[in-house]
């Protein structure tokens, strides 16, 4: 993981689900990169289109809300988003997530604070959100020292490949 | 602590756990279902060779039931290859039924279990005093290589109903009154705890629908103490090997909240989000061109009973298309056994086999652009029953069956007997 991610804003509302974010009648696809076309399709066609690798996603709250699939979490990070920044998460969108390796930061007004389309850098260490005169627009909680593990490891797979080898 | 703590501590072979704290816990019984291959895919990527304990794996083949697509039926196919060299305790085919309701047929779900699957709607299971909880696919693989996984000791929120419930008034619209009124990210990384004399009126179906839909306030898990209620189902079923958790008398609920349901009077989720809850009243009339019983929300015997007493000897007018998906195999049999099907079926109705079918937009059952449904099951978003364009309103079974036979949003009430 990147400790700064710096990429254009795009802006969502409060309670987008993740039939929003991957639509149910695409869930039977598992290959990431077929998934990553469908990116957001519920809530935006035009998005997996338009997004450019490290983007960032600016939402207002429980993004993610809903279904379990991590469908929703593999097309944010196959099509290359860099972060999402929302008010609060759908928890289990929330877990697979940073399980994932995918940046979820908590900023109860980032969605206020910034513009569709202006380039925003995010930093993983203290949560200090950037706009493109380097002034701090936003200010996301600290990701606790347990995500901010498996983020660093680049999502938990590495690290249960590690404890699975070592037989633990 | 309370009985949702006293059961991750156990699992986690802890005396005591706090609030805020990450525990590692094993887990009674995983459920993974059809739809998340990408668990297999996480299993093979992290080195995952054998199953940690494969007595406690349980495949749903629920939400594809039976394959409408030759991927389905491929994703299908590489489960049972994946679980069967594998030894997994069961595969609960397309023949089965939706994997909570299973869960519950079959007795798996009881007091002080920790069960964890693949699907969000797992809070169900608070229904029977277990700590139920839904995960993605990449934690189920971490399940069935370690046998464990981590869970964070939530906050929980505890909501007491007083008051006398109205005339065809339902757990459904009790949960959906109170979704409206709290929001739904109110209970987010919470377990919600329901109590209250009210609960005493409800049945094993009724409470399930209500800690399933804790889910849509965005909950981690559901509890509802076990009392006579549940006794009775345990005792029916003949359900043994169960420890029932207590809470503590000093236990501090992170919130206490209390909802009269005196005067509270059937409730809609109207498009497109569940938290957008009205009254019934004010949508009466509200044309419908789909009314749908299904889903392991309103799929139950009791809410296929309940549309079967409303259409018995009545005619579903040709503009409407109803669908009755019996959440399980045991729910169908026992709904053939009673004559609610043919009742039914004589009715207009349209049956789909036991399964998630159109809840989830997958298919069988799915919504053109325009159309409007009715639905006994959990959730509205848009496209989530197929177009994004198809507008969805949540209701109980019985307002689904009487718009359904009047053609419109209409009022069960007149229709049930006093």
């Amino acid at each position: 993981m990147e400790t700064r991610i710096t990429g254009r804003v795009f802006v969502f509302g409060k309670n987008v689900d993740t039939d929003q974010i991957y639509p149910g009648r695409f869930v039977e696809i598992t290959d990431p990169a077929d998934v990553a076309k469908h990116v957001m399709e519920g809530a935006d066609p035009a998005f997996a289109g338009a997004c450019r690798p490290g983007d960032v996603i600016v939402a207002e709250s429980n993004f993610g809300c809903g279904s379990s699939r991590e469908h929703a979490a593999v097309a944010l990070k196959a099509a290359g988003v860099g972060a999402v920044v929302a008010a609060s998460f759908g928890r289990i969108f929330y877990r697979n997530g940073i399980n994932l390796g995918l940046p979820l930061l908590v900023c109860p007004d980032c969605h206020d604070k910034v513009k569709a389309g202006e380039s925003v850098t995010i930093d993983m260490e203290t949560g200090e959100i950037t706009g493109p005169s380097g002034e701090v627009v936003a200010r996301a909680e600290k990701v606790s020292d347990y995500m901010m593990d498996i983020l660093r490891n680049g999502g938990i797979k590495p690290m249960l490949q590690r404890r699975l080898s070592q037989g633990g | 602590m309370h009985a949702l703590e006293k059961i991750l501590a156990t699992k986690a072979g802890k005396a005591k756990v706090a609030t805020g704290e990450i525990v590692n816990c094993e887990v009674d019984w995983a459920g993974i279902n059809d739809l998340y291959l990408q668990t297999v895919r996480s299993f093979k990527e992290i080195g995952g060779k054998t199953l940690a304990r494969p007595e406690r794996v349980i495949m749903f083949m629920d939400h594809y039931a039976p394959a409408s697509t030759i991927m389905q039926a491929d994703n299908q196919k590489q489960f049972r290859t994946f679980l069967r060299e594998r030894n997994a305790g069961y595969i609960m085919d397309v023949n089965q039924g939706v994997c909570h309701q299973v869960l519950a047929d079959h007795g798996f779900s009881k007091p002080g279990q920790l069960i964890v699957v693949t699907d969000s709607h797992t809070t169900t299971h608070g229904a029977f005093g277990a700590f139920g909880t839904g995960v993605g696919a990449t934690d189920m693989a971490t399940i069935l290589a370690t046998g464990q996984l981590w869970f964070r000791v939530p906050e929980i929120l505890r909501i007491t109903f007083t008051g006398t419930l109205g005339k065809a008034v339902h757990s459904k619209d009790v949960i959906l009154h109170v979704i409206g009124k709290l929001g739904a990210d109110y209970a987010v990384y919470r377990g919600v705890e329901f109590a209250g004399p009210v609960l005493a009126r409800w049945g094993v179906a009724e409470r399930m629908a209500l800690c399933n839909m804790t889910t849509e306030m965005g909950a981690k898990c559901s509890y509802i103490h076990p009392d006579d209620v549940t006794m009775e189902f345990l005792k029916r079923k003949r359900i043994t090997g169960y420890e029932i958790m207590t809470t503590d008398p000093d236990y501090k609920y992170a919130e206490e909240l209390t909802f009269d349901v005196t005067g509270l009077g059937p409730q809609l989720a109207v498009p497109s989000s569940v938290d957008n809850v009205e009254p019934l009243k004010n949508h009466l009339g509200q044309h419908i061109d789909q009314a749908y019983i299904g889903s392991c929300t309103g799929g139950r015997l009791e809410d296929i009973g309940v549309a079967a007493r409303i259409l018995k000897g009545r005619k579903i007018p040709s503009t409407v298309r109803m669908l009755i998906v019996p959440a399980s195999k045991g729910v169908l049999l026992e709904a053939m056994e009673r004559g609610y099907i043919r009742d039914l079926v004589e009715a207009g109705a349209t049956m789909v086999t036991p399964s998630c079918a159109a809840c989830l937009g997958t298919h069988q059952g799915l919504l053109a652009p325009g159309e409007v449904c009715i639905s006994s099951t959990n959730r509205n978003f848009p496209g989530r029953m197929g177009s994004t364009e198809a507008r969805i309103f949540l209701g109980s079974p019985a307002t689904v069956a009487a718009s359904a036979l009047a053609g419109h949003i209409a009022d069960p009430a007149p229709l049930l007997p006093d």
